[in-house]
């Protein structure tokens, strides 16, 4: 009976290392400098590269970040200092009910919330949907790493006279700064890989981008359209695409795995 | 915060899917009929494809989760538990889309050349495996299956702090009673922690229901009805997907929206389902990380 456990956890296992093996085997020969440099080539052609794809991740993740991550501590602060026990069991649960929704809803969110009145897909558009997804995610990191903070903590500030507001300010987040960062940096990874959101949102494109307003390529997007397009370079670059966002969605885990190893505050 | 939040779903989709919802009414759950040129849209291909591939997810994944956590927490020599932990969080942080690139060109030609023609040689008059198979290998099958390794760690995950919530005086109890070590897991552990797996199980469905970029990369994207799982389908995210930008008019983007408005109730609903089952066995104060 053992041996049935011990089998199901070695094919839990499996997938991932299959993955892994093909995606080094047939990306990691496309890895070269054209392929972090150039721009797409027209469907067809050999060669280009992913350039404005790579950018454009790293420019929508900030973009979600600048708009989600205040909302979210906010809101995890709020829970974990203020209200009352039973809105707050119903904020919790409605932000576990967010976290389930799936992605592509955010997208059409996204979609009716500021492509249609901006008349057109844009970077600023994708970040709102990616931001979607990251509130809810944060909220409830922020909360529990908040909740973790000793009350001795803030009893003793209280005892001094330090005002509410500066308690949570300086006391509270100092301390838990490190948590938080880890909850941001968790949510940053889930955020760098998906692709639903930011499909009309947006959209993608083979330039670079230079507005708020422009549409944007990016890494998760380009994968997708190369993998499924009939032209074999391209599906080469997909699979090279795939090997560069996982590094980056494993490079973030283990940002978040370093920093919350470190001893001290 | 929250509460915006949940306003501008509702709102956006209700709104978005008002011209569909007046124009086809309940019937549009039915109508299996999707075709956008004479405007006849039905949803009913989408919600059977969505609910046959997160069966089949549910069936593959759900055993081996629940078996590879009674691994993880009872089984495993203690050094091995965080690496494998880690190793399973590590699937999780695969991207959707990665996953889908991967079934398409490695999972599928595999399954096509080494399992579905096999299977189609020897049940074809059966019509769960009906053909004709497509020789790409797309069809609902993979589709379960591609969902079934993203949902492996969620459900693992949820299951393993479930079994570690289990009092350790249960186990004892059995062991003293001279029940086996398999005997001790069955009985002590499996039925005391029942619900909350079947949370775990739940909550994986209602993940598997919403997976959208794999999906649509492996299952083919047809919306006609076939009985077959080793047929082409659609889910109600791929087709959202797939479709939306390609939208020719109002009618059919309502229409999409009014999909994704089912999607979302049924998901709310589902996961809703599991978070009840899963905090009714946890012990108040231990939330889970």
């Amino acid at each position: 009976m053992s041996a049935l456990a011990v089998l199901c956890a070695l094919l839990v296992v499996l997938p991932l290392i299959l993955v892994f093996f093909h995606l080094l085997k047939m990306g990691f020969s496309s890895l070269n400098w054209n392929f972090f440099t150039k721009l797409p080539k027209p469907a067809g052609e050999e060669g280009g590269g992913m350039a404005n794809a790579i950018v454009g991740t790293i420019e929508l993740m900030g973009l979600a970040l600048v708009m989600g991550v205040p909302i979210g501590i906010l809101g995890g602060i709020y829970l974990s200092e203020y209200g009352s026990e039973k809105t707050n069991s119903w904020i919790r649960f409605g932000a576990d009910v967010l976290n389930g929704v799936p992605s592509i809803v955010w997208g059409l969110v996204g979609y009716a919330l500021a492509v249609m009145p901006m008349q057109g897909y844009s970077a600023f558009s994708g970040g709102l949907a990616l931001a979607f997804i990251m509130i809810p995610m944060v909220l409830r990191t922020t909360e529990e790493v908040l909740v973790l903070v000793p009350n001795a903590y803030r009893e003793a500030a209280m005892a001094l006279g330090i005002p509410r507001w500066k308690i949570t300010t300086n006391i509270i987040l100092r301390t838990a700064f490190k948590g938080l960062v880890t909850g941001v940096l968790l949510s940053l990874g889930r955020v760098a890989g998906e692709t639903a959101p930011i499909l009309f949102t947006a959209l993608g494109s083979s330039d670079w981008n230079h507005s708020l307003k422009e549409p944007i390529a990016a890494l998760p997007i380009q994968i997708y359209y190369y993998a499924i397009s009939p032209f074999e370079d391209q599906n080469r670059q997909a699979w090279a695409g795939a090997l560069v966002l996982i590094l980056l969605v494993f490079l973030l885990s283990a940002s978040v795995r370093f920093i919350s190893s470190r001893r001290g505050k | 915060m929250i509460g915006v939040c949940f306003l501008c779903v509702a709102y956006v989709l209700i709104k978005g899917a008002w011209l569909a919802m007046t124009h086809f009414g309940w019937s549009f759950l039915t109508n299996q009929h999707w075709n956008p040129v004479t405007e006849n849209f039905g949803a009913l291909p989408f919600i059977i494809g969505t609910l046959s591939s997160a069966a089949i997810a549910l069936l593959i994944a759900v055993p081996l989760s629940i078996g590879t956590a009674i691994f993880l927490t009872d089984l495993a020599p203690v050094w091995m538990r965080q690496p494998l932990t880690s190793v399973i969080e590590m699937l999780a942080a695969v991207p959707s889309v990665i996953w889908g690139l991967w079934g398409l060109f490695v999972l599928m030609p595999w399954l096509h050349d080494h399992v579905y023609t096999w299977i189609y040689k020897q049940f074809s008059h059966f019509p769960l495996f009906g053909g004709p198979i497509e020789g790409s290998g797309a069809c609902t099958m993979s589709a379960g299956i591609i969902v079934a390794i993203m949902i492996l760690p969620i459900v693992t995950s949820v299951s393993r702090e479930i079994l570690r919530s289990v009092p350790d005086l249960q186990r004892e109890a059995a062991y003293g009673l001279g029940a086996t070590r398999w005997e001790v897991t069955r009985i002590a552990v499996l039925s005391y922690a029942r619900r909350g797996l079947m949370g775990a199980a739940v909550l994986g469905l209602g993940r598997a229901l919403g997976e959208t970029m794999a999906v649509t990369m492996v299952i083919g994207n047809s919306p006609t009805i076939h009985a077959s799982l080793l047929q082409p389908g659609w889910t109600l995210a791929s087709v959202i997907a797939n479709q939306f930008g390609e939208a020719s008019d109002d009618l059919m983007r309502s229409t999409l929206y009014e999909i994704g408005l089912v999607l979302v109730a049924v998901t709310i609903l589902v996961n809703i389902g599991a978070l009840i089952l899963i905090r009714s066995i946890e012990t108040p104060g231990s939330r889970r990380a």
